[in-house]
């Protein structure tokens, strides 16, 4: 094994993983930076390469950089390649010796909304790219402002072809203002979650990428690569919250139908004859075993009762926190279905079948008051009624406009009543409870992204008005 | 760093995390895993989990194990049989249906190929017609969500697919079509004909793979470590010498030392000369390796630059 295998792999025992996203469209150089940060993070393997080497040189590009048009290394489907334009997400996967990276890469030009939604709802930090020569724009403050609503942890702000503006620092600094002053406008960093970090880059020629580059001696910060291994988590925040949440997926009882392979490793079959469990996966917050948790089920009162152990495959743990997987155990024989939620006692509010909520509209069918619609939240999914639509967000102003219907790629506020109460809380303060998917009953289709509101009346943040 | 923070900066939180113990990012993609089979296993009516006996559909099924400790495993597995396999594999397969108590569904293409429902290819390549018994098997046995150990890393159509892919009545794959898939929420909502598969480890590299197979103590088919083999060469590949992959007459036969990198078909898959002979030797060369695994070892996905695409849109896995 060389010296440098084995740091390679001594380092990726310890590494932890990380989600981010990338915002911009492909005049800003997206595709050729999520291409520099695979391909100098040595991500790019030699068929790869060989393969875009190839396809650079038949189309003519390349030209004085070395041959390679690294935007053709996230070049996805034959579709695309015709038409010159991306269709969807893309997932990449890359490496450092501290940490395992999962980058969504979201195209900017087509429905930017719903891509940038879907890609910013499952990562921790959203990469948001700005031409040097260009400045912020009506596109940048739309990005943000989805951000934004969407709580991502961390927005990173790219401003690329910095070598095009001659690594000007009066350039940068005007962005990095005007970045700053969109940024308060909307509230971002107010809530002590998101922060917004800028950093000049030339994603063509590699400054700022991975390593910190010697034309820009007035940024003293990190390089791209180095803000992405150091950041925390979304999960790593969330698992520090008080406030447990277990949504339970289902209940494991074998009722005597035990694994064959647990039980030749030796399974005491009599000790686990009543075994019953609740899986799932904790979405926020702790659990120990002690803890006192509370039961919130339709239909029943909230019921208190205890943590008697936390399984998962054989060993029993003393505690447990997001985003694990695992199977509580509880002192009570209470009756617990999918659908129910395990929180952590005395943090919870009642359940509601008022449901008030942004919505991120993702489908081509228009939404219209009066729809009969299905809500999935957490493992449960109800029938509901959109009572009203009650306005909607104008994404470079920020301004809310009148309406009442919802179309593709808008966001507005709507007021759903549903069939059965759940156990909804303010996306502000609870990523994954106070997110739901509206859903077509026809079709099956998903029609929006809800991001659960306070009720009006309640103490509501007066900065989110949408 | 150019920052914008405000009054209350986000310190705290740094300080909290520094104290935790973080999950690592095996640990964490695990857990992704075995919450997306649980929500599969809860919300569809029959599923059941593609099982060739290759690495990924092992560790797939490695993990619908934990997922429901200590109750067996509650879906079947089914595999669609070319007729070209790799004796040890076919072996292995039994083995671990047996050991594990599961039902074993098979789809035969050669059964297909008697009856003359499908015809052998000129280049004698038999993994895209798998999917038409693939097809078969999920009508035949009412699936309606079917398990596969596909992975986003390797190949660009994959890249692109959701965890959770729905599939009309010919098991067709709409890229431009496909449903978002927002936060830990997975909309599996299908109607009558149409069918979902299901891509658990979606998130997971070829190296994760490896080194969960480390961590976990996975047995694997012996040929995915170094052994002695009869090959020869073709397309850039050391191909096994066998009743279905016989040499052409310039095609000179020596003993290598060997191991496979995938395992399919025995007619389209090519091995690597590798001295690994333990996982955690294996681990160190995928590690360092300069090609991807299709890229290396599949000549199916060599055919032309969109091959796994085109076999995607038609309802392969």
């Amino acid at each position: 094994m060389s010296t440098e295998t084995a740091l390679i792999e001594s380092g990726l025992r310890e590494s932890t993983l990380f989600r981010f996203a990338t915002a911009g469209s492909v005049d800003d150089g997206k595709s050729t930076l999520v291409g520099r940060l695979l391909h100098d993070s040595k991500a790019i393997l030699a068929d790869q390469l060989d393969a875009v080497a190839r396809t650079s040189a038949d189309r003519g590009f390349g030209g004085d950089k070395g041959g390679i048009d690294l935007a053709l290394l996230t070049d996805g489907l034959r579709a695309e390649r015709e038409q010159g334009i991306t269709i969807d997400v893309a997932y990449r996967y890359f490496a450092t010796d501290r940490r395992s990276f999962i980058l969504a890469d979201c195209p900017g030009h087509v429905q930017y909304t719903k891509n940038t939604v879907t890609g910013a709802s499952t990562a921790d930090a959203v990469v948001v790219l700005i031409d040097a020569r260009k400045g912020v724009l009506e596109q940048t403050r739309r990005h943000l402002s989805v951000l934004q609503l969407l709580r991502v942890a961390h927005v990173i702000v790219a401003v690329n072809k910095i070598d095009l503006v001659d690594f000007s620092e009066d350039v940068f600094r005007a962005i990095e203002a005007d970045v700053q002053q969109v940024a308060r406008d909307l509230g971002i960093g107010a809530d002590g979650i998101s922060d917004v970090l800028v950093v000049p880059v030339s994603a063509l020629d590699g400054d700022n990428v991975v390593d910190r580059s010697d034309r820009t001696p007035w940024y003293t910060g990190p390089a791209l690569l180095e803000v992405l291994e150091t950041l925390p988590a979304a999960d790593e925040l969330e698992s520090h919250l008080e406030s447990f949440r277990f949504p339970v997926q289902l209940v494991i009882r074998p009722q005597g139908a035990l694994a064959p392979d647990a039980v030749a490793g030796g399974l005491d079959v009599e000790a686990y004859r009543d075994y019953r469990a609740y899986a799932g996966q904790i979405t926020e917050g702790s659990v120990k075993v002690g803890d006192q948790v509370t039961v919130l089920s339709p239909g029943h009162e909230p019921r208190n009762t205890t943590v008697t152990g936390i399984d998962f495959a054989g060993r029993e743990l003393q505690e447990a926190a997001a985003p694990q997987s695992v199977a509580i155990r509880l002192a009570e024989e209470i009756d617990i279905a999918r659908g129910d939620t395990i929180a952590a006692a005395g943090t919870v509010a009642d359940s509601t079948a008022d449901l008030y909520a942004s919505l991120c509209w993702l489908s081509p069918k228009p939404l219209r008051e009066g729809a009969k619609v299905l809500v999935k939240h957490g493992t449960r999914t109800v029938q509901a009624l959109v009572r009203n639509v009650s306005g909607k967000l104008d994404l470079g102003t920020f301004n809310v406009e009148e309406t009442s219907t919802l179309e593709l790629n808008d966001i507005g506020h709507a007021q759903l009543r549903l069939a059965a109460p759940l156990p909804v809380e303010n996306y502000l303060h609870h990523r994954r409870t106070g997110a739901f998917l509206v859903i077509d009953p026809l079709d099956g289709n998903t029609l929006a992204a809800g991001l659960v509101k306070d009720h009006p009346g309640d103490h509501e943040d007066e900065r989110y008005v949408i | 760093m150019s920052t914008y923070t405000t009054e209350e900066p986000t310190q705290v939180t740094d300080a909290a995390v520094s104290t935790s113990t973080r999950l690592s990012s095996l640990d964490t993609l695990e857990s992704e895993a075995i919450h997306i089979i649980r929500e599969v296993v809860a919300e569809f009516e029959r599923p059941a989990l593609l099982f060739s006996g290759g690495k990924d559909s092992v560790v797939m099924l490695h993990l619908a194990t934990k997922a429901f400790w200590p109750g067996k495993v509650p879906f079947p597995v089914l595999h669609v049989d070319t007729g070209h396999n790799f004796p040890e594999v076919i072996d292995f397969r039994d083995r671990t249906v047996e050991r594990l108590g599961l039902k074993l569904v098979v789809g035969s293409v050669q059964e297909f190929i008697d009856r003359g429902e499908l015809a052998e290819r000129a280049d004698g390549t038999r993994n895209p017609l798998q999917t038409v018994p693939l097809l078969d098997a999920i009508q035949r046995n009412k699936f309606d969500a079917v398990f596969g150990g596909g992975r986003r890393d390797e190949d660009k159509a994959r890249a692109k697919e959701r965890i959770l892919s729905l599939r009309d009545e010919f098991g067709q794959w709409d890229p431009r079509n496909q449903r978002p898939e927002l936060w830990n929420l997975y909309n599996g909502r299908h109607t009558v004909g149409q069918h979902v598969r299901a891509f658990p480890i979606s998130n997971w590299t070829e190296l994760d793979i490896w080194r969960y197979i480390e961590r976990e103590n996975i047995e694997l088919p012996s040929l995915y470590y170094a052994h002695e083999r009869e090959v020869f060469a073709r397309d850039g590949m050391w191909r096994a010498v066998g009743e279905v992959s016989l040499p052409l007459p310039h095609e000179e036969v020596i003993t290598k030392t060997v191991r496979y990198r995938t395992v399919g078909d025995m007619s389209c898959t090519g091995a690597v000369e590798s001295d690994a002979y333990t996982v955690a030797d294996v681990v160190v060369e995928v590690a360092a390796s300069t090609l991807t695994e299709r890229g290396a070892t599949r000549a199916d996905d060599r055919i032309s630059e969109a091959a796994m695409e085109d076999r995607k849109k038609d309802g392969y896995f």
